[in-house]
């Protein structure tokens, strides 16, 4: 089956109702994998068990960034191809997105607390990611507000292409500016530089949570589509009706 | 009292139901907070020591700015020509209309404070004595900014020339909202004093601001 | 019931639009207000809902209730629906009987106009026709004795225009006054004509 047959929305229908529970049984079996490397990764000598904070950190900043890429391609998909599911593909991803973002912020703070002695700081890093998620909150009220969602698509992408700048500006906060923030470990030239019992759990950890964002992401899609229909079927309803005429 | 229970609950409705309820309120009121250090620098005793002025001015313009359009969407569509024409005198429906916009904007706005405070370096007390202190002056900004989105109707213009007109009227809730915090947090003024004139000049602007509000949208009626 | 109108003079803009305007309507007694757009046909109804101030002349219901103003015993319906697109039909209704102090569910005035299969959708899925219905249900949910009704028929097809009529025959024989503003004959048969515009 082409890529082409899911551009269709019925069809990505009885795609997504088949796939989807296949997709959170292997989300839930890496999770599992994952939670136990974590666990049995070794403290590190410095900051004992809180480095293990990193696993859901990291990871969830990684697909905060992701989920941002992914409206930004979605966005391209409405305003440059006209692709029938682009713009539902981008309002499925924002507030995943942005949960991820948020619990990137929160898992974070709670990090720096022991670590740094403060709960927020305004270095760039985190003042970058910050404005993510303020960046997601706008795209989504944005979507919330315009009553009409294909109108509301454009005004979105264009929000979202712009707005795509803060990602570079979020991935080389740390190496550009003096900051409090770790600075790349990990996607750097060079290769990573973290021991592989830590490296492996982390790579581990960020498939589950990748994984854990595509499903819900194809639920979602799927709740618009259909959220879609409702509201064409109540449009249809209002013109059948006496008096619609004028 | 049940039409101005009607009204008060049609427009906590539709608060809610465009564009999320008091969701977009305090989305700016994040953001002009957030904006703050950006200007000032990432001094965190500094942001400390400033930070319920802060958040006292980005709760001040997040009330106000969502009130611009209080009035003029009811105007518009011709739902205030039958308000004039109900059996509940205008003032009570203006007092309803100020609630549903309270709960809906200023209450969230206090929600977030503590979490806002966070931000600002501010301490768990800090945070809560600049929360008690919107919770007490929010209504009173939101009771002065009535006049304002009541003349922008009357006056057929909106925007900045309404913030220029009422803003000069919300500083005495400004001053003693900051001076309350501060009194919580470093003294050496007791909270008291600052607070119990803030919760007065809420209810003083709860009665001027309805009557001033429906006397200006009666002018405005020609 | 009479409606008692004498030397009604009206000024929009610096421009006065007329003056010495004077008429009497009796309880089931409806009257059509003519002329020519920009005659003031909408500025009189809005003056006898209160919503435009008198610059002159004296306007009084006789027999009403003498604990409500004049507005408080009126219904306007005007160029605008006052609806709220995001609320249901249900809602929207329900909200100005409520407001305006109508004591029965609204269900009936809905099935009266014809949109009780609407009840469920949002206000904003609606036509402009349907909407016009929804604003004349307005009228059948809450009982009060005048009708001010600027061009109630446009936007209406031959099916609400006749239930329209039926309508509003229905509230004249209950002893209801009306006063309709439009370009032409709109069913209200006999009716006393006022029309504006001529010299005296």
């Amino acid at each position: 089956m082409a890529l082409i047959d899911l551009a269709n929305p019925t069809r990505f229908l009885r795609l997504a109702h088949r796939a989807l529970p296949w997709l959170f049984e292997i989300t839930a079996a890496v999770f599992a994998v994952g939670l136990y490397l974590a666990y049995a990764a070794p403290d590190d000598y410095q900051q004992g068990a809180t480095v293990k904070i990193m696993f859901i950190h990291v990871p969830s900043a990684w697909l905060g960034m992701f989920g941002w890429g992914l409206m930004s391609v979605a966005a391209l998909g409405t305003l440059v191809w006209r692709h029938p599911l682009a713009d539902v593909a981008a309002k499925a991803a924002a507030p995943i997105g942005a949960a991820f973002t948020f619990l990137c912020l929160v898992t974070g703070s709670l990090w720096g607390r022991p670590m740094w002695g403060t709960y927020w700081v305004w270095d760039a890093r985190l003042t970058s990611v910050l404005i993510l998620f303020l960046m997601y909150l706008g795209v989504i009220a944005l979507w919330r507000t315009v009553e009409d969602p294909s109108r509301a698509a454009r005004a979105a992408a264009i929000l979202t292409l712009v707005g795509a700048i803060n990602l570079p500006i979020i991935k080389f906060s740390v190496d550009w500016w003096n900051t409090l923030h770790q600075p790349a470990s990990v996607i750097k030239l060079g290769g990573p530089s973290i021991y592989p019992t830590i490296l492996i759990p982390l790579l581990v950890m960020a498939l589950a949570f990748t994984l854990l964002f595509i499903t819900l992401h194809v639920a979602a899609m799927g709740n618009e589509i259909l959220r879609r229909r409702v509201r064409s079927l109540m449009l249809v309803q209002a013109q059948a009706a006496p008096g619609s005429s004028e | 009292m049940s039409s101005l229970l009607a009204l008060f609950i049609r427009d906590v409705r539709l608060a809610m139901r465009v564009g999320g309820g008091g969701g977009i309120g305090v989305l700016f009121f994040l953001i002009v907070t957030a904006l703050m250090p950006f200007a000032i620098g990432p001094d965190l005793a500094l942001l400390g020591r400033i930070g319920p002025a802060i958040l006292w001015l980005g709760a001040l313009l997040a009330s106000l700015l969502t009130l611009d359009r209080l009035f003029a969407v009811d105007h518009e569509d011709g739902s205030l020509d039958l308000m004039l024409m109900g059996e509940t005198p205008l003032e009570l429906a203006v007092a309803a209309k100020a609630a549903a916009h309270w709960i809906t904007t200023g209450l969230p706005l206090v929600i977030a404070t503590p979490l806002l405070g966070l931000f600002m370096n501010l301490g768990g007390q800090a945070s809560g004595a600049v929360a008690l202190t919107l919770l007490a002056g929010t209504p009173a900004l939101t009771f002065i900014g009535l006049i304002g989105a009541a003349l922008s109707v009357a006056l057929r213009r909106g925007g900045l020339l309404l913030a220029v007109l009422v803003l000069p009227l919300t500083v005495p809730v400004l001053i003693f909202g900051v001076a309350a915090s501060n009194a919580a947090i470093v003294g050496p003024l007791p909270f008291g004093t600052p607070f119990t004139i803030l919760c007065a000049l809420t209810l003083v602007s709860l009665v001027v601001g309805i009557f001033a509000a429906a006397a200006a949208l009666r002018q405005g009626m020609e | 019931m009479r409606l008692e109108a004498s030397s009604l003079a009206c000024v929009r803009g610096g421009r006065e639009v007329f003056s010495g305007l004077g008429f009497a309507l009796s309880g089931g007694e409806a009257l059509l207000v003519t002329g020519r757009n920009g005659s003031g046909k909408s500025s009189l109804l809005r003056i006898l809902a209160g919503l435009i101030r008198l610059a002159g002349g004296e306007l009084a219901l006789a027999d009403g209730d003498p604990d409500k103003t004049i507005p408080e015993q009126t219904h306007y319906l005007g160029h605008q629906d006052a609806l709220k697109p995001s609320l249901t039909v249900a809602e929207n209704l329900a909200f100005w009987a409520s407001y305006l102090g109508g004591a029965e569910p609204p269900e009936p005035a809905l099935a009266a106009v014809g949109l009780a299969a609407l009840a469920d959708l949002p206000a904003g899925y609606l036509s402009a026709g349907q909407r016009r219905r929804l604003s004349i249900a307005r009228l059948v949910a809450v009982p009060r004795p005048l009708w001010l009704l600027d061009e109630p028929t446009s936007a209406l097809d031959r099916e609400a225009q006749d239930a329209l009529k039926g309508l509003m025959q229905r509230h004249l024989s209950g002893g209801g006054l009306i006063v309709a503003a439009a370009h032409g004959p709109i069913g209200l048969e006999p009716a006393k004509e006022l029309r504006l515009g001529e010299a005296a």
